[in-house]
């Protein structure tokens, strides 16, 4: 332990971040720069979120990291390594003991506390980046309100596609100002945004902090006569029994087979532990079938 | 009558160099005016200070704004001369490719403008942009295709499309024609001309082109070394010139 400062960054670097997270917070939606440090993982794996965890880790904090919905994969398991040894923290699975989630492309199914920290890995964290390619006129626009662009995005799907095809990413505008991308979620996700929890992005390779408070009005751009829907692969978990949760599809053989299981895998567990039974769910052999 | 723009004493220098001097007139609601003279001689310099693309150094620029009439562009703030510069504005580049979006279909190019002041409805978008293309010659079943995929002539009118679909008062155009072939540039001064006759707009044009001034323009401001040596109706101008380079001007055009 004593060979990292708590939480590998040095304090100073966290007082930065923190100061950044402040600002991030007063001005929901708004991009924060911050002089992004160096991480011991490349670029894309999350150093943005973790370095705002380690910003905001304490010694007593429970520690929840998700990839895709999932704890035991690469990326989760590895960051939860990282804070283990460099934090020292207590760190879990379950959605409800945690008291600060990092997550990579989702939101826990779980309904977030007021007590809970959810921090988003962010790669790209401009939203209208793939229409505008200068940042002093992507900064502009935000500053000057001008969202124009960003329904030509919406457009495109509906005159390609017959509906907006924006399954993740899809831009929220936050509490009637910033128009924000909510990193990878899938769009199934982006009603959750109007949690209880404090939701803060953090993007490393770009250098942005952003922020979502509590109770923040988060509302899905989309057209008069093309709602905003919140899609979700149609069937229930194969394990669970759930219909209501986001679902990953598993292919399971050379011949076609396949199966939807929950992308939230402790909310999946936890379904299964209080009895209920989904249609391939072989009670005694869960852990494989899950992967 | 209140003119649509005003401009007075308009100065811009880089640097050293002069880019355009003393410039002045008035420009009233359905009236055309064409600016020409040779290369570097400040007729684009004139018409992106007019345009609020470059700050000049001194000088006015007036427009009759429909809400508070007469207003200086230059001292607006930006979120205001922008706001303008995509409702009662429209600005035609000589490249179409500065003016559209080369990644996004025709449709979205177009839609663009009516999203930027707040459209939100699918189909009545659609709908425009449909109308549009019929207006400015483009078959309809282009109108999801990228205007990559589409030729000179056929960019540079829909980037007329564009700008023009959310109904301005004043359309800037910067050599509109330029590097067109003839007969592309014929039909296109003829769209041109329908449009700004049938839409009462009032255009600046600037182009060293005579024949286009000839065809679209009523006025006629001649430039050379950043300074207006002539103006007048254009048939007076370009028929009976004045100034000794106007007369070089007119008679240097090929007469085929």
């Amino acid at each position: 332990m004593s060979e990292y400062n708590f939480a590998y960054l040095d304090e100073q670097t966290k007082r930065m971040i923190r100061r950044a997270i402040l600002k991030g917070l007063a001005i929901p939606g708004y991009q924060v720069p911050f002089a992004s440090r160096e991480m011991p993982m490349p670029y894309g794996w999350g150093t943005g979120g973790v370095q705002v965890s380690a910003a905001c880790l304490m010694p007593e904090d429970v520690l929840k990291v998700i990839d895709q919905g999932a704890d035991d994969t690469n990326n989760a398991v590895s960051i939860r390594k990282f804070f283990e040894k460099t934090a020292n923290v207590e760190t879990t699975a379950a959605t409800s003991e945690a008291t600060l989630i990092q997550t990579r492309h989702r939101i826990p199914e779980e309904d977030l506390t007021e007590d809970q920290i959810l921090v988003y890995q962010v790669p790209i964290p401009e939203p209208l980046r793939f229409l505008e390619p200068r940042e002093t006129e992507t900064r502009k626009m935000h500053a000057l309100e001008e969202y124009g662009l960003m329904y030509v995005k919406l457009y495109e799907d509906i005159s390609q596609h017959g509906q907006i095809a924006t399954s993740y990413s899809y831009p929220l505008k936050i509490e009637g100002r910033y128009v924000m991308d909510p990193s990878p979620i899938p769009k199934f996700d982006n009603p959750k945004m109007e949690m209880s929890a404090i939701q803060l992005f953090g993007a490393g390779r770009e250098q942005r902090i952003y922020a979502v408070p509590p109770y923040t009005k988060a509302v899905s751009l989309d057209f008069e006569d093309y709602p905003f829907e919140a899609m979700k692969a149609d069937g229930c978990c194969a394990l669970c029994g759930a219909d209501h949760t986001y679902l990953d599809e598993v292919i399971i053989d050379d011949d076609g087979g396949r199966m939807f299981v929950c992308s939230d895998t402790d909310y999946c567990e936890s379904r299964r532990a209080a009895g209920h039974v989904g249609a391939q769910a072989t009670p005694q052999n869960q852990e494989a079938a899950a992967s | 009558m209140t003119p649509l723009l005003q401009v007075n004493n308009i100065e811009k220098n880089y640097g050293a160099r002069l880019g355009c001097k003393d410039v002045s007139f008035d420009l009233y609601p359905g009236e055309v005016m064409g600016i020409v003279g040779e290369s570097g001689s400040g007729k684009s310099t004139l018409l992106n200070c007019l345009a609020g693309h470059l700050e000049p150094d001194t000088g006015e620029v007036l427009f009759n704004t429909r809400i508070e009439g007469m207003r200086d562009t230059l001292k607006m703030s930006e979120p205001e001369r922008r706001m303008l510069a995509r409702t009662d504005w429209a600005f035609v580049h000589q490249n179409a490719r500065d003016g559209l979006r080369m990644g996004i279909s025709a449709g979205g190019n177009m839609g663009e403008r009516l999203m930027a002041v707040g459209d939100r409805h699918y189909g009545q978008i659609r709908t425009q942009a449909t109308e549009w293309l019929e207006k400015v010659e483009i078959s309809e079943e282009r109108i999801d295709d990228r205007p990559s995929a589409f030729s000179g002539g056929m960019q540079q009118r829909l980037q007329i499309a564009r700008n023009l679909i959310t109904g301005p008062r004043l359309v800037f155009m910067d050599e509109p024609t330029g590097g067109l072939d003839v007969s592309v540039q014929a039909r296109l001064l003829d769209l041109i001309r329908s449009l700004v006759r049938e839409l009462g707009l009032s255009a600046i044009i600037v182009t060293h082109d005579l024949a286009v001034v000839r065809l679209l323009a009523d006025r006629l401001m001649v430039m050379k070394s950043g300074h207006v040596v002539e103006s007048g109706l254009t048939d007076q101008v370009l028929d009976d010139p004045q100034d000794a380079y106007t007369q070089l001007l007119v008679s240097s055009v090929l007469q085929v």
